[in-house]
């Protein structure tokens, strides 16, 4: 916490991160330092210099999936009441990123805080106790499908609130008032655009009124409107429940629209971080690679195989 | 040779470690019955779903197949001029045997295959792993009260069926074929006995709906999350509900009937 003032102090002082980073006390070990980088930057975004207003942390962080590394040593932070975006490549690990934090999985080495307690050293009632302050919102909406919109936002309150069904009806139908589909309420799943299913899911991972809300891909297949739609509510609702968002996507534009801060992932490890304006003006070839879409580049275009001629030329 | 081996070998350890969680999800399933004693509603729908929606083919398979039992008896019986005895052997055959087995049969194909899809499915859609972000628990709000609706319906289901099979049996011989009314059911009563027939029966009724409701629950759970895992799940979980129930029956009848 001393240390924290100190940091503070200096960094007026300084015009870059690159000058801050070596005021940093350098013998300190590598992996250290690396998380206190990270923790600095996190002061440049938030502004507000305390480990308080970090809301999951997550330190040197591996994964395997049969002998596959996803994640190897990735340290982030997220801030409470921002809108932070994991950005990457389709298969680098982000949906798992967010199953680690939610703690349906755990990992190999390393650790996740969320508001202070490690999720994945909690046992059972207390990992669920944890995750009604997390919201989550799935890729496919992961709606009930045997229960209406209206059945279905009220789900999570009927099965924790026990509050009487007079006021789950008030409060069904505010979320879903916020998410514009309050007479959409009694429509089935199957009846909704992917849109909608996507905001019907919305108001149900805020029912609970959550800390934080996770987004696995909200902009994947969306046509523009519903896209603009989904971009103006994670915004909004960032802002007027005062919740922390976290959106994964590789949808690079919308989600730099909206993001305070972003991590760019690639093969296990975080290729670059910043805030959106830091990453747009990125010289490093991967990152503008990545937020160019070029077909070709550190990412090569080839899966990697051997000789073109000499394949063609093999004869059986 | 050694390919042999080794493919055996890694077989049976994939079976080994199958059982094993099978075993762990059966007892986290069981840990769900606090929840279904507090909320008698959510068995009360699968109930329903499991139970009385196989009526329909429990009844119908159950008058046949005792219609069948009373020619056939009566074409061997009559033989010996004792065509008298055909409601015992109906009775029996039904309570001991064909009652459990056959309903367990058919239980698996239409309320197990059922199951195994409704949980792969609603697995393949991240419904159970969106339930668990909403901090309830898949395995005892879904899968629990599936399971003991078929620990419950399944011993019904067989009760039903022997007695609608009784009925077809006393239909065909008594009714068709002419033997005596009054021998049909006086030495049903005389030879059947509560403990060794029907409270049997019951039991392997019982062992029966345990196992093939286990068996659809940890598949469906089990499926690789995608139309083809759901689909190979389904066809897995008749399959060994089959062989299981009948290798059970064996087991079961070497117990229960040997003197």
């Amino acid at each position: 916490m001393n240390d924290a003032v100190g940091y503070a102090e200096l960094l007026p002082l300084t015009q870059g991160f690159d000058q801050l980073k070596l005021t940093v006390n350098l013998s300190v070990r590598d992996n250290t330092r690396l998380t206190e980088n990270i923790w600095l930057q996190s002061y440049r975004m938030t502004g507000v210099c305390s480990p308080e207003d970090i809301l999951v942390s997550i330190r040197d962080l591996s994964f395997f999936r049969d002998e596959r590394k996803i994640f190897d040593g990735v340290c982030l932070d997220i801030p409470k009441g921002k809108v932070t975006a994991i950005m990457g490549p389709s298969g680098t690990g982000k949906t798992t990123l967010l199953k680690l934090i939610g703690g349906q999985i755990k990992p190999s080495a390393g650790t996740v805080v969320f508001d202070g307690v490690t999720v994945h050293e909690q046992r059972p009632d207390a990992l669920y106790r944890l995750r009604k302050r997390m919201g989550m919102l799935f890729q496919s909406g992961a709606l009930l499908t045997d229960l209406s919109v209206f059945d279905n936002v009220a789900f999570p309150l009927r099965e924790h609130s026990g509050l009487p069904e007079s006021i789950i009806r008030t409060l069904v139908l505010i979320k879903l008032q916020a998410v514009g589909l309050r007479g959409a309420r009694d429509l089935m799943p199957a009846q909704l655009s992917g849109g909608m299913a996507r905001r019907v899911a919305l108001a149900r991972a805020i029912a609970l009124d959550p800390l934080m809300v996770m987004y696995d891909e909200p902009f994947t297949g969306q046509d523009p409107i519903s896209m603009g739609v989904l971009v103006k509510l994670i915004r909004d609702l960032n802002r007027e429940m005062g919740l922390t968002s976290v959106v994964v996507s590789h949808d690079v534009h919308e989600t730099a629209a909206i993001a305070d801060y972003v991590y760019l992932i690639s093969d296990g490890k975080i290729a670059g971080q910043g805030t959106p304006d830091d990453i747009r003006r990125s010289e490093s070839p991967w990152i503008r690679q990545f937020m160019d879409g070029l077909a070709d580049g550190p990412v090569a275009f080839h899966y990697p195989a051997r000789d073109y001629a000499e394949d063609l030329m093999e004869l059986k | 040779m050694e390919n042999l081996l080794r493919a055996l070998g890694r077989n049976t350890l994939l079976r080994v470690a199958k059982l094993g969680r099978a075993s762990l999800f059966m007892l986290h399933v069981l840990s769900g019955l606090p929840l279904i004693l507090r909320r008698p509603g959510l068995l009360a729908a699968q109930m329903y779903s499991v139970g009385v929606l196989s009526l329909m083919i429990i009844l119908v398979s159950g008058l046949f197949v005792g219609m069948v039992l009373g020619l056939q008896g009566y074409y061997v019986l009559s033989d010996f001029a004792a065509e008298q005895a055909l409601g015992v052997m109906v009775a029996t055959s039904l309570v001991r045997e064909l009652g459990p087995v056959v309903t367990a049969l058919l239980f698996s194909g239409r309320a197990g295959s059922s199951l195994t899809a409704e949980i792969g499915l609603m697995k393949a859609t991240e419904q159970l792993s969106g339930m668990e972000m909403m901090a309830v628990d898949p395995i005892k709000r879904i899968i629990a009260p599936r399971f003991f609706a078929g620990l419950i319906s399944m011993p019904l289901l067989a009760s039903l069926f022997s007695m609608v099979g009784v009925a077809g049996g006393y239909f065909v011989g008594v009714g068709l074929l002419g033997v005596d009314e009054g021998a049909f059911w006086s030495q049903m009563r005389a030879q059947i006995d509560f403990y060794d027939d029907i409270l049997n029966g019951v039991i392997k009724s019982m062992v029966f709906g345990a196992v093939v409701t286990w068996i659809a629950v940890f598949e469906g759970d089990d499926a690789v999350p995608t139309s083809e895992g759901v689909s190979r799940a389904t066809t897995r979980s008749v399959v060994s509900s089959a062989f299981a129930v009948l290798s059970c029956d064996f087991v079961l009848t070497a117990l229960m009937f040997g003197d």
